[in-house]
């Protein structure tokens, strides 16, 4: 197995959070994982993407530019990276923010209301959780279940109140993406 | 012990703190701001001291100061930073300072890039200051052996007296990746410093810290007793490592983050039955001329890969001294090499080199 | 039998390059004595600079470091840190300090650096053959302002200690001179203070030594002591820029 997943949207999104919880989830489970973030002079509201790569064999570049899977949490992640998706691969839209035409029939494409959903479960920011659910259906890469075991070793100990809405929001996610899945 | 996902930066900053590291002198510059940013809140909980410089010619002379006076000392930054700690670097060398120097190269010349390059390969191993000296230069590859080399270039610069460089790339400090962290060491079996400017106290001989040799014979006698330390250094010292040697008949040569890329593109090439190989300097000072003097008999070709236009490819030239032919592959400027370009390379590498036979 | 006059323990038995007339060995003198009286021999850390008193690790009878041309402050930080109870001292001039170190300085006030900088201001590059320095009066002629400093082209001489005082770290700054006896007297009350604030942990403290150069100024010794009088003095007031009194 060698996944390249490519996560983007803007700063705030959560975008590099979701990606280090991809990355360590993994870990766990023995794999050979990076983490890479885009890093640049924006800090702050400008576009933000993170790469991680998931493997059974030693990680090479950690940079992805041919993702497997790609998270496109806004517009302009999709426009940049739509075309990246190997052939086969997946591409997850946040389609609250994204709504373009994607011109690609060798790709599965997911669209998902991640904001709107997150905005209904009371927390706008759980919208990572959402595409991160739908994206454990959509590739079954690791369980929606063993990810929510996760949410206690990645979120730091403040934040442990927020596991129960977390925990929802991938339950949500990962509905989402089933329903997509089924029509297809 | 447990794997943490840590990022490079980070991963530094804690490897040297288990090191015994108690001294932080740095200056902030991208990509490697989350060292100093880690060390500023990790040390206040061993009871050991960050402090921010004012540049880093300031830094480096902390550095120079506080390693004179008998602590374990680190200083890190990235390219431009590294050129303006070079004054300092060569008073460490002449001085015969411990202290570990971190590098995560971006792309040069001047401003360049924040992107990660190997450009500073020449500035690393071949000086950058002024005078006769050399430095350790550590290349890690991956983020377990930045850990390890970090850990470890502390002991190396005490053993020798002499500055140790760490040198990865942007790369390396903003990627995260699996770590198990060493030992906290114990700071009193660290070695006694004898020598360090600590005070006089009851010793009958004061210390002094200097490079300065006024007269010529002295001077020259100082350079012959530092050219044989470095000659110690390359007898002990020098390390590699190899991958697939026992039946290469064309190897790689490549270094730190590059390496990475050339073994995915030794994994293609050799399904498709090229016998291939790397061959990885891990010490880039003192480089491992020996590894390929027995690899000659054998491979006929070799292929050195870097983030550069071609300077460590320099050493494998010379290294090689002609025996076998060596070709070069690059990519500079921030850009990092893709596995498939590199497989390709070396495909027209073997070409090249079958044609001529 | 008392003796009436001996060698300060904190120096060493050592001869001095410093030409005849200079300052240099009178505040070397002063400094060991300072250094002998507080008990500090076993305890005090050097930071020699480029210059003049390049040598000056020869001299004193301490532990000590050489530092690259102006990073002496540097210097010291690294060594204080690691032995905050090392008595640590910088000696230097006014190409060191007040041109190529003036970051370093500065930033070891600000930061309420607890050393003590002993700087000697003769308003020239000695050592190099007597070239314009930061501190070159208006008017005044060097190997590179042979027709005097011009003000228009190379700006007025800076004051370090008026500079300084404006940073709170810098807890006690004296200007002194060596031109007389009183004066060289006045100048080791100064250096012990600057000695003492660091003991007590008060902060930075620095004594510039208004200071003369025979040779580069092309007079004899009492001719140059005479010009430090007419010319330094009023340009460079002597006296305490900022007090530990006011501190405490």
């Amino acid at each position: 197995m060698d996944r390249q997943i490519l996560i983007a949207g803007f700063g705030g999104q959560g975008v590099m959070l979701m990606g280090q919880m991809l990355a360590y989830s993994a870990m766990k489970k023995d794999y050979n994982v990076s983490w890479m973030p885009s890093y640049g002079p924006e800090q702050r509201g400008g576009t933000a993407n993170c790469g991680v790569v998931i493997s059974e064999q030693p990680v090479g570049s950690p940079v992805v530019n041919e993702p497997t899977e790609c998270v496109a949490m806004n517009l302009p992640s999709l426009e940049k990276f739509a075309d990246t998706v190997v052939p086969g691969g997946c591409l997850l839209i946040n389609s609250s923010l994204a709504d373009a035409d994607v011109n690609r029939d060798d790709i599965t494409i997911l669209r998902i209301p991640a904001s709107e959903e997150a905005e209904q479960l009371g927390e706008v920011r759980v919208a990572n959780m959402i595409m991160l659910g739908a994206l454990s259906e959509a590739t079954s890469l690791l369980s929606v279940e063993y990810l929510k075991d996760m949410l206690s070793e990645v979120l730091p100990e403040r934040r442990h109140g927020l596991i129960p809405l977390n925990e929802k929001a991938l339950d949500r996610g990962r509905e989402l993406a089933q329903k997509q899945l089924a029509v297809k | 012990m447990s794997k943490e996902l840590v990022k490079g930066n980070e991963a530094v900053g804690e490897a040297a703190i288990r090191a015994g590291c108690r001294y932080f002198f740095g200056y902030p510059i991208t990509p490697q701001n989350e060292i100093p940013e880690y060390i500023s809140a990790r040390m206040p909980e061993v009871d050991g001291v960050f402090l921010q410089a004012e540049s880093e010619v300031a830094a480096i002379n902390m550095v120079y100061g506080a390693g004179g006076a008998g602590g374990r000392i680190m200083t890190s930054s990235s390219s431009p930073g590294i050129s303006l700690k070079q004054e300092g670097i060569s008073y460490i060398a002449g001085a015969e300072v411990p202290c570990v120097i971190v590098n995560m190269i971006r792309g040069g010349p001047g401003l360049g890039t924040i992107q990660p390059a190997q450009s500073d390969y020449f500035q690393a191993t071949k000086g950058g200051g002024h005078g006769d000296y050399r430095m350790i230069v550590l290349g890690p590859s991956n983020l377990q052996e930045l850990v390890d080399l970090t850990y470890e270039a502390f002991d190396l610069a005490d053993r020798y007296r002499n500055p140790v460089m760490v040198l990865g790339d942007g790369v390396m400090g903003q990627m995260m990746e699996p770590v198990v962290f060493p030992e906290m060491r114990d700071l009193d079996e660290l070695p006694e410093k004898e020598w360090a400017t600590t005070g006089r106290g009851q010793r009958d001989e004061t210390n002094l810290i200097n490079s300065l040799y006024l007269d010529p014979q002295d001077s020259y006698e100082h350079n012959m007793r530092l050219a044989d330390k470095y000659a110690r250094i390359k007898e002990n010292e020098t390390r590699f490592k190899t991958l697939h040697a026992d039946d290469a008949e064309y190897m790689f040569v490549a270094y730190g983050t590059v390496a990475r890329i050339v073994r995915k593109a030794i994994e293609s090439l050799r399904e498709e039955g090229h016998r291939v190989g790397l061959l990885r300097p891990i010490t880039l000072w003192p480089f491992p001329d020996e590894a390929f003097e027995q690899l000659v008999e054998q491979v006929k070709g070799f292929l050195t890969v870097e983030m550069s236009t071609g300077q460590m490819f320099e050493d494998v030239r010379l290294a090689l001294n002609g025996a076998v032919p060596a070709e070069f592959y690059g990519t500079t400027g921030g850009i990092m090499p893709d596995y498939r370009d590199v497989a390709e390379q070396m495909k027209k590498t073997m070409d090249k080199v079958g044609d001529a036979s | 039998m008392k003796a009436a006059f001996r060698r300060p323990e904190s120096l060493t038995d050592v001869q001095t390059h410093y030409c005849p007339g200079c300052v240099h060995g009178i505040v070397h003198r002063i400094t060991a004595e300072v250094i002998d009286e507080l008990d500090l021999q076993d305890r005090a850390v050097g930071v020699a600079s480029v210059g003049c008193s390049v040598l000056a690790y020869d001299y004193f009878d301490v532990d000590f470091q050489q530092a690259a041309h102006g990073r002496a402050p540097a210097v010291a930080t690294g060594i204080k840190r690691v032995r905050p109870d090392a008595s640590v001292f910088t000696y230097q001039g006014d190409g060191d300090l007040a041109s190529i170190g003036t970051a370093e300085i500065i930033h070891a006030a600000m930061r309420g650096e607890k050393i003590t900088v002993i700087f000697i201001n003769n308003a020239i590059y000695g050592m190099t053959g007597g070239q314009m320095a930061p501190t070159t009066l208006r008017g005044q002629k060097t190997t590179t302002s042979p027709y005097g400093r011009d003000t228009e082209h190379s700006g007025d001489p800076i004051r370090v200690c008026e500079m300084l005082a404006t940073l709170p770290g810098a807890v006690y700054l004296e200007r002194t001179s060596c031109h007389d006896a009183r004066h060289i007297m006045q100048t080791k009350r100064a250096i012990k203070k600057a000695f003492e604030v660091q003991e007590k942990g008060q902060g930075f403290a620095m004594v510039e030594v208004v200071s003369n150069c025979p040779t580069n100024w092309g007079m004899t010794p009492r001719e140059s002591l005479e010009w430090v009088e007419e010319n330094m003095i009023p340009y460079y007031p002597l006296g305490e820029f900022r007090s530990p009194e006011e501190v405490e």
